[in-house]
């Protein structure tokens, strides 16, 4: 039985080749304003470049999952002599910065692979790199391998919550979920 | 709601401290478009003609272009304009980067600056938090220091700063506003240094709307693409490596020396490994495919960035080869001088000291060596010390305070504005009324959509104007096709070809539009993504308004002329209209003052070069025929 696929999407990153030019950001922000293409706020983009021109920093950056605290340290990377702040690579929707909040709102955005219908050929992010600093890659893997991958996430965040509540606590929990649900 | 632009100035007046945000009228952007449209206005309406430019009343304008914010590519330049103690006339500037938009996103299409601040200040944008600070823990601080220094006191990485260097804070008059790796020259660092404003720091998280969205964004998507894939726009500069054009044919020293041979093989390949030894990469501007900004980290120095001739002026000027403008380019940019006119200004200093003019008494403790005098006298000028205090007025308004014949040595200036150092054989008509009649002071900032020269075969002719997509009209094709020799050319041609050249620049310099994916690069293969046949439809779609060709130019027509009676207003008149004598080594002043009173004739002006009333009231200036009446600028008998 042939197995069933999935698709996998994925944007590959070279900082070495953006030139900071942020139109990645303008796209963004155009085609989630409503109507589509109606407005351009590069703070509403749900990818932003962090750039630094005194230290040669450019990094484009998605946005992921929101956090409600920041970090409580910092961490400065070197790479190939060249400085950059751990916040330069985070991915977060953090109250310590404002990146991916939405300015008028206040909510977090986070980066949904331009999700449309019809499904976009690319994300508008890279179609509008012209240095390809952002490529887009798709691929189909089998549902099994994914079903895995995701259920072995699954167990790893159920043990840490039970780790930190309890067995109890959690079955407790996803029973009045379950209720509620029904 | 308005489309394209925010539809408010912010309103500084930094003797008082006062701080207003203004609603503009709604059928301005119509008739004057933004950017230097606008600000022209502006000039004209509230800075009375005998102001002195060092006066509290004279205006620092900055402007985004109309389309900044919108998706347009390459719609990035922010306009600078106040008037010039160089010139005392109006000054133009632009530059690069990301200025432009933010401010835009921030809500305001300008910032007008008028009044002197009692010590250094900064003004900080945060949409509508707008505040003016103290500045003084920035005294002598780099532009790109000052810039790094304001996203940390700012907890702000993304603040966008336009600041000056010690230059303008002794009011050089060759001072630059510096933002990022762009530099806006000719004039404007003087005037922000004598307001005592250090910098401009802004950030934005407004939206920009459009009236057509899914058309707009259809349309500028295809630009976009067309400009990443194309050669034919951004700076070509960047990365050829042969470098013999400017090498080879501009001038050294004080713009006296040619070096026709100098280019070389053996040169090429070291330089181009000096470069790739020492570059970090390749920069751009807000929402553009292109990277025309080499960005260099030289030992020791801040890293800086430059485009196209800005890496020769100094070794040029020098006589020394392209790791001395390395070295002094990082030290010029942190000071804030212009790169193009200060090369010049020293260079002339040195040759007056090999004349007998000036002597060593003038130069205490300067080394021997070209490179040492280079970096002494850059020293003395941005701090406006000893002989850098005259220096620091430029080369035309040196020359007269150091007398004793050192006049004959301001050989390369028009309106008291150093040119590019490029001395030619015979005239070519079209750059003879570019530079005597240019009011943007630099012939960079005017030539640029009709070829400089003829191509040397019809089958070459005819393949340039088969893909010409940018004509204005069908006859520029004809003048192409038939322009064999380059000083052997029609008046009328000369005439539309010097009114496209211009009008691409002043349409450019009122959107926003970068000058190397439109204006400037027509000449150099005509495939340039912007042009004046769709550039009405980006309007419309951006703005709402109803905008084709003819309109458009007319657009530019208002806003060229009125600029021209702003100068008027200020004392510009036919006399001051000469290009450099040694500019071109034959030259026939019978057939340039005909040819110049032809082009008057043709752009509506009287023979002193001065619009009249006719002409003012066909492009809605009526305004302005007045006022020059009233002043006795206009006769009132010349009216129809
Ligand atoms: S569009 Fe590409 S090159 Fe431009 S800032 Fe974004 S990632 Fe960098
Ligand atoms: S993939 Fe789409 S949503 Fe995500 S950052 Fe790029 S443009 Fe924005
Ligand atoms: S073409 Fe070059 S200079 Fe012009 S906006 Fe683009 S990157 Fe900047």
């Amino acid at each position: 039985m042939k197995p069933a696929m999935k698709i996998e999407q994925e944007i590959l990153i070279d900082v070495d080749k953006c030139t900071g030019c942020r139109a990645c950001e303008m796209a963004c922000s155009a085609f989630h304003s409503l109507p589509k293409f109606s407005s351009i706020n590069p703070a509403k983009a749900r990818i932003r470049v962090v750039s630094d021109e005194i230290r040669d920093e450019y990094v484009p950056v998605f946005a992921g999952n929101h956090t409600k605290s920041g970090c409580d340290g910092r961490h400065v990377y070197t790479l190939d002599g060249k400085t950059y702040s751990e916040c330069s690579f985070c991915r977060a929707s953090c109250p310590t910065r404002d990146f991916f909040i939405e300015p008028d709102s206040g909510l977090p955005l986070k980066c949904d692979m331009c999700e449309s219908t019809p499904a976009l050929e690319k994300p508008w992010c890279v179609q509008v790199c012209g240095e390809e600093a952002l490529t887009y890659k798709r691929t189909e893997v089998p549902r099994e391998q994914a079903t895995q991958e995701v259920s072995g996430e699954i167990e790893a965040s159920l043990q840490a919550l039970m780790k930190q509540h309890g067995m109890e606590a959690v079955i407790h929990h996803l029973k009045e979920m379950a209720n509620k649900d029904r | 709601m308005r489309y394209a632009e925010t539809g408010y100035n912010l309103e500084i007046d930094l003797s008082s401290g006062s701080i207003a945000k203004v609603p503009t009228a709604p059928d301005l952007a119509e008739a004057y478009l933004g950017g230097q449209g606008s600000a022209a206005k502006l000039l004209w309406e509230r800075v009375p003609p005998d102001t002195d430019p060092f006066s509290p009343d004279n205006l620092l304008i900055f402007s985004t272009g109309l389309l900044h914010g919108t998706p347009f590519p390459a719609c990035n330049r922010t306009v600078v304009n106040t008037f010039s103690p160089q010139t005392n006339l109006m000054s133009h500037s632009l530059f690069g980067g990301f200025f432009g938009p933010e401010l835009k996103y921030a809500g305001y299409d300008k910032i007008v600056i008028r009044g002197k601040a009692p010590d250094l200040v900064y003004l900080y944008i945060h949409d509508d938090k707008v505040e003016i600070r103290d500045a003084t823990h920035l005294r002598g601080k780099g532009t790109t220091e000052t810039g790094d220094l304001l996203k940390q006191e700012l907890k702000d990485k993304r603040v966008q700063v336009a600041a000056i260097g010690l230059a303008g804070e002794n009011r050089v008059y060759m001072a630059s506003i510096d933002h990022n790796h762009a530099s806006a020259a000719r004039g404007v660092g003087v005037i922000m240094g004598d307001k005592r404003l250090k910098a401009i720091a802004v950030r934005g998280t407004k939206s920009v709307n459009v009236a057509r969205p899914a058309e707009l964004f259809e349309m500028s998507h295809k630009i976009h693409t067309k400009m990443a894939e194309s050669s034919g726009c951004g700076d070509w500069m960047a990365v050829d490596e042969d470098d013999s054009f400017h090498h080879n044919h501009f001038a050294w020293g004080n713009a006296r020396t040619r070096r026709p041979g100098y280019w070389n093989a053996e040169l090429q390949e070291r330089w181009t490994k000096l470069k790739y030894d020492h570059m970090d990469r390749q920069t751009g501007c807000y929402n553009c495919p292109k990277k025309c900004r080499n960005v260099i980290s030289w030992p020791g120095r801040q890293r800086f960035g430059y485009k196209c001739y800005g890496k020769d002026t100094y070794h040029m000027a020098a006589f020394l080869e392209l790791d001395f403008s390395y070295d002094i380019l990082a030290v010029a940019q942190e000071y804030g001088v212009d790169s193009y006119s200060t090369p010049q200004v020293i260079a002339f200093a040195l040759e007056l000291l090999e004349a007998g003019i000036l002597t060593d008494k003038d130069f205490p403790g300067m080394p021997a060596d070209s490179a040492g005098r280079f970096f002494y006298l850059l020293e003395k000028i941005v701090r406006r010390e000893g002989i850098g205090d005259i220096l620091a007025d430029s080369v035309s308004q040196a020359a007269k305070r150091i007398g004793n014949g050192a006049e004959a040595f301001d050989h390369n200036t028009t309106k008291k504005f150093e040119q590019l150092p490029i001395k030619l054989g015979k005239l070519n008509p079209a750059y003879f009324l570019m530079i005597a009649t240019g009011e943007k002071m630099s012939i960079t900032q005017i030539e640029g959509s009709f070829p400089q020269d003829p191509l040397p075969t019809e089958e070459q002719r005819q393949e340039f104007v088969d893909k010409w997509e940018a004509v204005p009209d069908q006859k520029f094709k004809e003048y192409f096709l038939n322009w064999k020799k380059r000083n052997d050319i029609s008046d009328e041609a000369t005439c539309d070809i010097v009114d496209w050249n211009e009008a691409m620049h002043y349409i450019d310099d009122s959107l926003g539009f970068c000058g190397f994916v439109s204006s400037f690069r027509g000449q150099f293969g005509g495939d340039v993504p912007y042009h004046i046949n769709n550039i009405p439809q980006a309007i419309a779609l951006a703005t709402g308004f109803e905008m084709d060709k003819p309109k458009l130019w007319k657009n530019f027509q208002r806003i060229r002329t009125l600029i021209r009676a702003v100068n008027v207003r200020r004392g510009l008149r036919r006399k001051d209209e000469r290009p450099p004598e040694d500019h071109w080594a034959v030259r026939d002043e019978n057939y340039e003052q005909q040819l110049l009173s032809k082009y008057y004739n043709f752009k509506g002006w009287n023979s002193d070069g001065i619009p009249t009333r006719a002409t003012l009231e066909q492009l809605d200036l009526a305004y302005v025929a007045d006022d020059l009446e009233q002043r006795g600028i206009l006769d009132k008998a010349e009216a129809p």
